[in-house]
């Protein structure tokens, strides 16, 4: 492999992996604090995807628009279940939580065949970012770059409204004991609507964003779930610098896999957690839950 | 303006958890500025009461007036903002947060807005906590923790404590700060409802006493006439 070949892969997978961080932030996010494992996390990626899809095209407005309003919708609509019956389930145990995510992606996939159909739609790079930017040795798409530079932003942004403010505090607090912040005044309830709403709309802006390098079709939130659980496993649950790190390894394994390795494109992500897991049963960043 | 009757007024509350039951009908009161103690022997409902009260188990009947509002049917974080704190007997504090990150989560202007307490304010009553500001919650001593759980409970400016068994486990010197703690406290016009094993620390602050025994109060009066009674003490308390 040129030097040349190497750079371009490594940026392709580089911005992968800055699209794939986005969505599986949004699902760490709400496990971590929820511990609720959100199945229909893929679904509201492709509804991100599907609405972009429709207001950058169909409506013609500007894709950054779309972005916006993919992000608006899911964070609606993840508002919405929660308010009305994920919150119902908490005290439940976990199975209750994933037949009711499960059938939320029957609803909401039978909802985007009546809505969208069955083609296959592609939405375009945005004006001005179709390009490519000359290195010399190489040529960087621009729009890949672009991922580059907003996947870490994201990652910035959550670290400090997390670690560095107030709300931040009190997410983390939620997380260790709900009941003794709900006596210290907090109304927990609404914190953990504000937390699937923003973890919903990570997943809405990370459909918009991978909008414009894939193929809109039916059933691309079944592949997005699998590889998120993957992304978050590697990095450990609940931590999100570890989804940062798992998104990478992920990035890098699924772009050099699939140039130097076609026939094992598929099991490779599942090689590498398996090899993760082996070495850290916990994940890159994560801790031994407490009694175990 | 002068107030007609007591601050809270718990009536004839009946608690369960499931299907057993804890508390049967058990009604006290307090003024405003008053120390009352609940007494009596693990597991008669000392800690129940206080959670119905704080609306973390609300009773299944009776009901529980504050300024004279029903908030039996209230949720904890309402009952919080109305200007109830609870200390609670496992101190409950956040183990991944710092000291500073504890005391800022409870924040909160209080009832009528009332500003007492401040991050300064409690550095000042525990200077300790002060010195350890910076260290994460899971790490901090037994002392530590109830200076940490009661400043925590007072950033958010209560005008009612309920102080669930503050000497718990702690070595005697700190029963004895904590002691002195709480009657400034109490100086500072705060009412408080002190659950109790330890009878000295009863006798030094509360103006009156509950005995609680099988869910239902069984004496009432002031610790002087606890004093003067020796068999009270010897049927309820002692084991």
């Amino acid at each position: 492999m040129t030097l040349t070949m190497f750079t371009l892969n490594a940026f392709y997978g580089l911005a992968l992996a800055m699209n794939m961080f986005i969505i599986a932030s949004g699902l760490n996010l709400i496990f971590g604090v929820l511990r609720v494992i959100n199945f229909a996390h893929g679904m509201f990626y492709m509804f991100g995807a599907y609405i972009t899809f429709t207001v950058a095209k169909t409506w013609g407005a500007p894709f950054f628009v779309g972005v916006l309003a993919a992000a608006a919708a899911l964070g609606l609509i993840a508002f919405v279940v929660e308010r009305l019956l994920l919150r119902h389930l908490y005290d439940k145990e976990h199975l209750m939580q994933l037949l009711f995510t499960f059938a939320l992606v029957l609803l909401m996939s039978d909802a985007a065949k009546m809505i969208w159909g069955t083609d296959q739609y592609s939405v375009g790079y945005p004006p001005g970012m179709g390009g490519a930017v000359n290195l010399g040795f190489v040529m960087l798409p621009q729009y890949q770059l672009f991922l580059c530079v907003v996947g870490p932003l994201i990652a910035v942004a959550m670290w400090f409204v997390v670690d560095r403010t107030r709300w931040g505090r009190v997410v983390r607090a939620a997380t260790q004991d709900r009941e003794m912040l709900a006596a210290l005044g907090v109304n927990v309830p609404m914190v953990y609507a504000a937390v699937f709403t923003i973890g919903s709309a990570l997943a809405g802006v990370g459909g918009a964003l991978a909008a414009p390098r894939i193929a809109l079709v039916p059933g691309m939130d079944a592949t997005i779930i699998n590889e998120c659980f993957i992304i978050v496993i590697i990095g450990g649950l609940g931590n999100m610098w570890g989804s940062f790190l798992g998104a990478l390894a992920f990035g890098f394994v699924v772009q050099f896999g699939t140039v130097l390795a076609p026939n094992w494109q598929d099991v490779l992500p599942y090689l590498l957690m398996l090899a993760v897991l082996i070495v850290r049963p916990w994940g890159l960043l994560g801790r031994p839950e407490a009694g175990h | 303006m002068a107030e007609l009757g007591a601050d809270l007024k718990v009536d004839g509350i009946h608690t369960a958890y499931g299907l057993s039951q804890v508390l049967f009908g058990v009604s006290l009161d307090v003024q405003a500025g008053e120390c009352i103690a609940l007494i009596g022997r693990n597991g008669v409902g000392k800690t129940t009461t206080m959670r119905s009260i704080m609306g973390l188990t609300p009773p299944r009947q009776g009901h529980v007036m504050w300024k004279g509002q029903d908030i039996a049917r209230l949720g904890p974080h309402r009952i919080c903002r109305l200007g109830i704190g609870f200390v609670p007997e496992d101190r409950r504090i956040f183990p991944e947060l710092s000291v500073w990150e504890n005391l800022d989560i409870a924040r909160r202007t209080g009832a009528g807005g009332r500003t007492t307490w401040s991050e300064e304010q409690v550095f000042a009553l525990f200077p300790d906590l002060a010195e350890i500001r910076d260290r994460r919650g899971g790490v901090l001593s037994g002392g530590q923790q109830q200076m940490l759980t009661i400043a925590r409970t007072l950033m958010g400016n209560p005008e009612l404590l309920l102080l669930d068994e503050p000497s718990e486990g702690l070595a005697p010197l700190i029963v004895e700060l904590l002691q002195q703690r709480v009657a400034e406290l109490k100086a500072t016009g705060l009412s408080i409802v002190l659950a109790e094993q330890n009878l000295q620390f009863v006798m030094a602050l509360a103006d009156r006493v509950y005995i609680l025994e099988k869910g239902e109060v069984r004496f009432t009066g002031t610790p002087a006439d606890l004093k003067a009674d020796e068999r009270i003490v010897h049927q309820y308390l002692t084991v």
